[in-house]
């Protein structure tokens, strides 16, 4: 019987759920505390308890991506893979991703400075939207609606200690209804959606109180998840569109370690039953 | 259980497990289960949100 390992960094309600349903088909199920494990470059996968496969589920992004290097140096498959899991991690890289694969996505510029910022907004005009290139749960993302604002936030940005601070992701506000699709993907096949509407901002963030709705996923919405899923390299993913008035269906985050448990209390699937499902036939591939 | 902040009693669920994070109902404060052998629970304070967590 296969063996599957959930490395986590927080036991949150996913990984419960995700260790309940792989123990639940009758699998032996290893949660390991990567704040707790150390590997060195004479590390071989069999001296840890790694199982068969890995579901990589860190709340950091950090931890996650460098244990994920760790786990595939060791030749241990791992879910998401690495080029995935980096990609999926920092806005910009996802972004140019997404529209190098001719995906919809709203148009963004990218500034490396104070001052570059600052000569970009000059040219697109306002309002615009600044996200921090890492980074969850809407923290940080920003609507500039005037130079006074962006001026602020680019002097704060400029004395911060972060060294992601100093890149600048400026987005275009799309003109949409007040909420926005997640739909879980799951080896490019979209699973569940929800729709997330927002508590009274522009942000339609759950972690940030927004309201979720299971939403049907139509051909469209199909497509295009496939599509995105297979320009970030597959495996198990949340992809967020928007809806805009002017364009359709627009895809702006793709999320690597992806969060389920309000869309697992309405879909119609069991989420967690298919990321097990998928890991097990990710394995014998 | 009592909280080792503010001494308040802390309810750990029985099918808690290592990893898991307590809060305390009084202060606020999270605890991650370190280690927990029936009744014997062994707490740490959690680790603060970091600006990378998320998914």
């Amino acid at each position: 019987m296969p063996i599957i390992c959930i490395v986590f960094d927080r036991l949150r309600t996913e990984e419960k759920m995700l260790q309940k349903e792989a123990s639940g088909m009758g699998l032996d199920v290893r949660m390991l505390d990567a704040k707790t494990t150390c590997i060195n470059t004479d590390s071989k996968k069999e001296d840890f308890d790694l199982g068969d496969v890995v579901l990589e589920r860190c709340v950091s992004y950090f931890r996650g991506l460098h244990f994920t290097s760790c786990l595939e140096f060791m030749d241990m498959p791992v879910l998401n893979r690495f080029d995935v899991a980096s990609t999926c991690g920092n806005k910009m890289f996802m972004t140019l991703l997404l529209k190098k694969h001719n995906i919809p996505t709203p148009k963004t510029h990218f500034a490396f400075s104070a001052t570059g910022a600052s000569e970009s907004m000059e040219k697109t005009g306002y309002p615009m939207v600044i996200k921090p290139v890492i980074g969850s749960w809407g923290r940080g993302v920003m609507q500039l609606k005037d130079s006074d604002t962006a001026d602020a936030v680019f002097e704060i940005r400029n004395v911060t200690d972060s060294p992601h601070d100093r890149i600048y992701y400026l987005q275009e506000l799309i003109d949409r209804p007040p909420r926005d699709i997640r739909v879980i993907t799951i080896g490019d096949s979209p699973i569940a959606a929800m729709y997330r509407r927002s508590s009274g901002g522009f942000k339609t963030n759950i972690a940030l109180g927004a309201d979720p709705e299971l939403c049907e996923i139509t051909p469209e919405m199909e497509d295009l998840a496939s599509r995105t899923s297979r320009a970030m390299g597959g495996g198990i993913l949340g992809i967020d569109m928007m809806e805009d008035n002017a364009r359709g269906l627009v895809v702006h985050e793709v999320n690597n370690t992806v969060e389920f448990k309000g869309l697992a209390r309405v879909a119609k699937q069991n989420i967690p039953q298919e990321m097990v499902k998928f890991a097990l036939n990710f394995v014998r591939k | 259980m009592n909280c080792p902040e503010c001494d308040a009693t802390l309810n750990i669920p029985d099918d808690a497990s290592v990893g898991e994070i307590i809060s305390c109902p009084d202060c606020g404060s999270d605890f991650e289960i370190t280690k927990k052998d029936g009744s014997n629970v062994e707490l740490k304070q959690a680790e603060s949100v970091g600006e990378d967590w998320g998914e």
